[in-house]
Protein backbone atom coordinates (compact mmCIF):
# COMPACT_ATOMS: atom_id res chain seq x y z
CA UNK A 1 0.00 0.00 0.00
CA UNK A 2 2.85 2.44 0.79
CA UNK A 3 4.10 2.08 -2.77
CA UNK A 4 0.70 2.80 -4.10
CA UNK A 5 0.49 6.15 -2.29
CA UNK A 6 4.37 6.69 -3.45
CA UNK A 7 2.93 6.46 -7.47
CA UNK A 8 0.08 9.44 -6.60
CA UNK A 9 2.89 11.56 -4.78
CA UNK A 10 4.68 11.84 -8.61
CA UNK A 11 3.93 14.75 -10.39
CA UNK A 12 2.13 14.44 -13.88
CA UNK A 13 3.59 16.67 -15.48
CA UNK A 14 7.23 14.94 -15.57
CA UNK A 15 4.91 11.55 -17.19
CA UNK A 16 6.81 12.36 -20.61
CA UNK A 17 10.38 11.89 -20.90
CA UNK A 18 11.09 14.52 -22.79
CA UNK A 19 10.03 16.60 -20.00
CA UNK A 20 11.82 14.78 -17.55
CA UNK A 21 14.94 15.33 -19.96
CA UNK A 22 14.52 19.64 -20.16
CA UNK A 23 14.00 19.47 -16.63
CA UNK A 24 17.70 17.83 -16.17
CA UNK A 25 19.39 19.90 -18.37
CA UNK A 26 18.13 23.45 -16.67
CA UNK A 27 18.98 21.41 -13.16
CA UNK A 28 22.78 21.48 -14.36
CA UNK A 29 22.32 24.51 -16.63
CA UNK A 30 21.51 28.22 -15.08
CA UNK A 31 19.96 29.17 -18.67
CA UNK A 32 19.71 27.18 -22.03
CA UNK A 33 18.44 28.22 -25.07
CA UNK A 34 16.06 26.54 -27.74
CA UNK A 35 18.23 25.32 -30.54
CA UNK A 36 20.84 23.74 -27.43
CA UNK A 37 17.61 21.74 -25.91
CA UNK A 38 16.80 20.79 -28.96
CA UNK A 39 20.55 19.70 -29.64
CA UNK A 40 20.79 17.88 -26.78
CA UNK A 41 16.81 16.04 -26.42
CA UNK A 42 16.78 15.34 -30.15
CA UNK A 43 13.48 16.22 -30.84
CA UNK A 44 11.59 18.25 -33.34
CA UNK A 45 10.78 21.84 -32.79
CA UNK A 46 7.26 21.20 -32.67
CA UNK A 47 7.31 18.76 -29.93
CA UNK A 48 9.79 20.49 -27.85
CA UNK A 49 7.76 23.82 -27.51
CA UNK A 50 4.68 21.84 -26.76
CA UNK A 51 6.70 20.49 -24.30
CA UNK A 52 8.15 23.23 -22.52
CA UNK A 53 4.71 24.99 -22.92
CA UNK A 54 3.47 22.32 -20.61
CA UNK A 55 6.14 22.98 -17.99
CA UNK A 56 5.92 26.78 -18.45
CA UNK A 57 2.10 26.56 -17.70
CA UNK A 58 3.13 24.66 -14.41
CA UNK A 59 5.46 26.94 -13.44
CA UNK A 60 8.43 24.75 -13.25
CA UNK A 61 10.41 26.72 -16.08
CA UNK A 62 10.61 30.22 -16.90
CA UNK A 63 11.03 31.57 -20.54
CA UNK A 64 12.54 34.67 -21.18
CA UNK A 65 12.34 36.36 -24.96
CA UNK A 66 15.41 38.85 -26.15
CA UNK A 67 16.46 39.69 -30.18
CA UNK A 68 20.43 38.88 -31.22
CA UNK A 69 21.00 40.92 -33.78
CA UNK A 70 17.32 41.10 -35.23
CA UNK A 71 16.78 37.10 -34.20
CA UNK A 72 14.58 36.12 -31.44
CA UNK A 73 16.42 33.99 -29.23
CA UNK A 74 14.08 32.33 -26.20
CA UNK A 75 16.21 31.36 -23.14
CA UNK A 76 14.50 28.90 -20.56
CA UNK A 77 15.27 28.87 -16.79
CA UNK A 78 14.01 26.06 -14.16
CA UNK A 79 12.16 28.50 -11.73
CA UNK A 80 12.34 27.95 -7.71
CA UNK A 81 9.02 25.71 -7.82
CA UNK A 82 10.14 23.98 -11.13
CA UNK A 83 13.38 22.78 -8.68
CA UNK A 84 11.26 21.77 -5.79
CA UNK A 85 9.13 19.84 -7.74
CA UNK A 86 11.95 17.99 -10.14
CA UNK A 87 13.74 17.19 -6.58
CA UNK A 88 10.47 15.92 -4.93
CA UNK A 89 10.28 13.78 -8.22
CA UNK A 90 13.19 11.85 -8.14
CA UNK A 91 13.53 11.61 -4.25
CA UNK A 92 9.65 9.46 -5.28
CA UNK A 93 11.05 7.86 -8.08
CA UNK A 94 14.16 6.20 -5.93
CA UNK A 95 11.56 5.44 -3.01
CA UNK A 96 9.40 3.15 -5.58
CA UNK A 97 12.49 1.62 -7.01
CA UNK A 98 13.84 1.01 -3.39
CA UNK A 99 10.43 -0.26 -2.13
CA UNK A 100 10.37 -2.77 -4.85
CA UNK A 101 13.77 -4.55 -4.55
CA UNK B 1 1.35 2.26 -14.43
CA UNK B 2 5.30 2.47 -14.31
CA UNK B 3 7.01 -0.15 -13.75
CA UNK B 4 10.20 -0.51 -11.69
CA UNK B 5 12.03 -0.98 -14.91
CA UNK B 6 10.73 2.47 -16.63
CA UNK B 7 11.41 4.23 -13.19
CA UNK B 8 14.76 2.77 -13.50
CA UNK B 9 15.16 4.06 -17.02
CA UNK B 10 13.93 7.19 -16.01
CA UNK B 11 16.42 8.08 -13.97
CA UNK B 12 19.72 6.61 -16.23
CA UNK B 13 18.11 9.14 -18.87
CA UNK B 14 17.93 11.97 -16.04
CA UNK B 15 21.90 11.09 -15.09
CA UNK B 16 23.29 11.17 -19.00
CA UNK B 17 20.73 14.36 -19.64
CA UNK B 18 22.50 16.27 -16.68
CA UNK B 19 26.37 15.10 -17.79
CA UNK B 20 25.70 15.65 -21.27
CA UNK B 21 24.11 19.43 -20.89
CA UNK B 22 26.78 20.31 -18.72
CA UNK B 23 29.75 18.56 -19.77
CA UNK B 24 31.96 17.53 -22.80
CA UNK B 25 32.70 14.63 -23.04
CA UNK B 26 34.34 14.43 -26.66
CA UNK B 27 37.77 15.31 -25.85
CA UNK B 28 39.92 12.59 -27.01
CA UNK B 29 43.22 11.20 -25.73
CA UNK B 30 44.84 10.94 -28.67
CA UNK B 31 44.37 14.77 -29.03
CA UNK B 32 46.73 14.95 -25.61
CA UNK B 33 49.07 12.46 -27.06
CA UNK B 34 49.51 14.28 -30.22
CA UNK B 35 49.73 17.91 -28.44
CA UNK B 36 52.49 16.10 -26.59
CA UNK B 37 54.37 14.83 -29.45
CA UNK B 38 54.16 18.26 -30.76
CA UNK B 39 55.65 20.62 -28.11
CA UNK B 40 58.46 17.82 -27.73
CA UNK B 41 59.62 18.68 -31.53
CA UNK B 42 58.66 22.53 -30.93
CA UNK B 43 60.93 22.64 -28.16
CA UNK B 44 63.45 20.41 -29.82
CA UNK B 45 63.65 22.67 -32.53
CA UNK B 46 63.25 25.64 -30.36
CA UNK B 47 66.69 24.46 -28.27
CA UNK B 48 68.64 22.72 -31.27
CA UNK B 49 68.23 24.55 -34.19
CA UNK B 50 67.05 28.07 -33.13
CA UNK B 51 69.37 28.45 -30.25
CA UNK B 52 66.84 29.38 -28.12
CA UNK B 53 68.41 28.80 -24.65
CA UNK B 54 67.09 31.55 -22.11
CA UNK B 55 68.98 31.91 -19.36
CA UNK B 56 67.14 34.68 -16.88
CA UNK B 57 64.32 37.20 -17.79
CA UNK B 58 66.17 39.36 -19.52
CA UNK B 59 67.47 36.54 -21.91
CA UNK B 60 67.92 38.78 -25.11
CA UNK B 61 67.13 37.11 -28.19
CA UNK B 62 66.88 37.97 -32.02
CA UNK B 63 65.49 35.09 -33.88
CA UNK B 64 61.71 35.80 -32.41
CA UNK B 65 60.12 35.77 -35.54
CA UNK B 66 60.91 31.95 -36.29
CA UNK B 67 60.22 31.34 -32.36
CA UNK B 68 57.19 32.88 -32.78
CA UNK B 69 56.37 31.24 -36.22
CA UNK B 70 57.16 27.83 -34.61
CA UNK B 71 55.39 28.40 -31.49
CA UNK B 72 51.79 29.61 -33.73
CA UNK B 73 52.21 26.48 -35.73
CA UNK B 74 52.31 23.88 -32.44
CA UNK B 75 49.85 25.77 -31.26
CA UNK B 76 47.87 25.67 -34.67
CA UNK B 77 48.66 21.92 -35.30
CA UNK B 78 47.63 20.77 -31.74
CA UNK B 79 44.34 22.74 -31.83
CA UNK B 80 43.65 21.10 -35.32
CA UNK B 81 44.11 17.98 -33.92
CA UNK B 82 42.25 18.43 -30.97
CA UNK B 83 38.82 19.58 -33.01
CA UNK B 84 39.55 16.61 -35.49
CA UNK B 85 39.93 13.64 -32.73
CA UNK B 86 36.51 15.44 -31.31
CA UNK B 87 34.85 15.94 -33.98
CA UNK B 88 35.28 11.70 -34.39
CA UNK B 89 34.07 11.42 -31.25
CA UNK B 90 31.27 13.25 -30.74
CA UNK B 91 29.92 12.05 -34.34
CA UNK B 92 30.23 8.57 -32.87
CA UNK B 93 28.21 9.34 -30.09
CA UNK B 94 25.38 11.38 -32.20
CA UNK B 95 25.81 14.56 -31.23
CA UNK B 96 27.16 17.83 -32.49
CA UNK B 97 30.66 18.65 -31.48
CA UNK B 98 29.83 22.89 -31.57
CA UNK B 99 27.04 22.62 -29.27
CA UNK B 100 25.91 25.66 -25.94
CA UNK B 101 28.80 22.98 -23.65
CA UNK B 102 31.63 23.37 -26.12
CA UNK B 103 30.98 27.01 -26.43
CA UNK B 104 31.23 27.38 -22.76
CA UNK B 105 34.20 25.19 -22.51
CA UNK B 106 36.26 27.68 -24.98
CA UNK B 107 34.93 30.55 -23.59
CA UNK B 108 36.08 29.50 -19.83
CA UNK B 109 39.50 28.92 -21.39
CA UNK B 110 40.01 32.25 -23.62
CA UNK B 111 39.64 34.49 -20.90
CA UNK B 112 43.06 33.50 -19.07
CA UNK B 113 44.20 32.49 -22.36
CA UNK B 114 43.97 36.03 -24.14
CA UNK B 115 45.47 37.65 -21.08
CA UNK B 116 48.23 35.35 -20.66
CA UNK B 117 48.93 35.82 -25.00
CA UNK B 118 48.77 40.01 -24.09
CA UNK B 119 51.68 39.02 -21.48
CA UNK B 120 53.70 37.29 -23.71
CA UNK B 121 53.89 39.89 -26.52
CA UNK B 122 54.52 42.35 -23.86
CA UNK B 123 57.78 40.31 -23.12
CA UNK B 124 58.58 40.00 -26.65
CA UNK B 125 58.64 43.88 -27.53
CA UNK B 126 60.24 44.73 -24.06
CA UNK B 127 63.17 41.24 -24.43
CA UNK B 128 61.77 39.82 -21.48
CA UNK B 129 62.36 36.36 -23.32
CA UNK B 130 63.09 34.43 -19.95
CA UNK B 131 59.38 34.63 -18.72
CA UNK B 132 57.81 33.56 -21.74
CA UNK B 133 57.94 29.76 -20.65
CA UNK B 134 56.41 30.26 -17.05
CA UNK B 135 53.97 32.67 -18.22
CA UNK B 136 52.38 30.24 -20.58
CA UNK B 137 52.39 27.48 -18.25
CA UNK B 138 50.88 29.20 -15.82
CA UNK B 139 48.01 30.79 -18.18
CA UNK B 140 47.64 27.49 -19.86
CA UNK B 141 46.83 26.21 -16.65
CA UNK B 142 44.56 28.49 -15.87
CA UNK B 143 42.21 27.61 -18.15
CA UNK B 144 42.70 24.38 -17.85
CA UNK B 145 41.64 24.90 -14.41
CA UNK B 146 38.49 26.59 -15.63
CA UNK B 147 37.68 23.91 -18.27
CA UNK B 148 38.20 21.17 -15.71
CA UNK B 149 34.61 22.67 -14.89
CA UNK B 150 32.98 21.97 -18.57
CA UNK B 151 34.82 18.62 -18.66
CA UNK B 152 36.08 15.78 -17.32
CA UNK B 153 37.50 16.35 -13.70
CA UNK B 154 41.11 15.46 -15.06
CA UNK B 155 41.75 18.25 -16.77
CA UNK B 156 41.77 20.55 -13.49
CA UNK B 157 44.52 18.61 -11.84
CA UNK B 158 46.38 18.60 -15.66
CA UNK B 159 45.55 22.82 -14.72
CA UNK B 160 46.91 22.56 -11.63
CA UNK B 161 50.13 20.80 -12.75
CA UNK B 162 50.81 23.75 -15.16
CA UNK B 163 50.33 26.07 -12.42
CA UNK B 164 52.43 24.71 -10.41
CA UNK B 165 55.34 23.81 -12.98
CA UNK B 166 55.23 27.28 -14.32
CA UNK B 167 55.58 28.81 -10.91
CA UNK B 168 58.70 26.73 -9.71
CA UNK B 169 59.66 27.62 -12.85
CA UNK B 170 60.19 30.79 -11.67
CA UNK B 171 63.04 30.52 -9.40
CA UNK B 172 64.92 28.29 -12.40
CA UNK B 173 64.65 30.58 -15.36
CA UNK B 174 67.68 28.92 -16.67
CA UNK B 175 65.39 25.80 -17.73
CA UNK B 176 62.54 27.59 -18.76
CA UNK B 177 62.05 25.54 -22.21
CA UNK B 178 62.84 22.39 -20.08
CA UNK B 179 59.81 23.42 -17.81
CA UNK B 180 57.81 24.20 -20.90
CA UNK B 181 58.59 20.66 -22.68
CA UNK B 182 57.53 19.37 -19.51
CA UNK B 183 54.45 20.99 -18.98
CA UNK B 184 53.35 21.08 -22.97
CA UNK B 185 55.16 17.72 -23.66
CA UNK B 186 55.26 15.15 -20.98
CA UNK B 187 52.23 16.01 -18.94
CA UNK B 188 50.10 16.36 -22.09
CA UNK B 189 51.50 12.84 -23.12
CA UNK B 190 50.67 11.65 -19.80
CA UNK B 191 47.30 12.68 -19.50
CA UNK B 192 46.93 11.67 -22.99
CA UNK B 193 47.75 7.95 -22.55
CA UNK B 194 45.61 8.18 -19.23
CA UNK B 195 42.37 9.78 -20.76
CA UNK B 196 42.49 6.96 -23.64
CA UNK B 197 43.08 4.02 -21.27
CA UNK B 198 40.88 5.22 -18.67
CA UNK B 199 37.75 6.30 -20.92
CA UNK B 200 38.84 4.83 -24.65
CA UNK B 201 38.98 1.10 -24.21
Amino acid sequence: MRVKLSFDDLHKAFESRVRLGIMSALAVNEQLDFTALKDFLSVTDGNLATHIKKLEQEGFVQVKKSFIDNKPNTKYTMTKEGRTAFENHLNVMEQIIKSQK
Amino acid sequence: MNSQQDYIKDITEIRSMMERSSKFLSLSGWAGIMAGIYALTGAYVAHFVFSFKPDSATYIYYNFGDLLLLALAVLLVSLVTAILFSKKKSADKGEQIWNSVSKRLLASMAVPLSIGGVLVLFYMSNDLYGLIAPTTLIFYGLSLYNAGNFTIKEVRWMGFAQIALGLINLWFLGFGLLFWAVGFGAIHLIYGIYMHFRYER
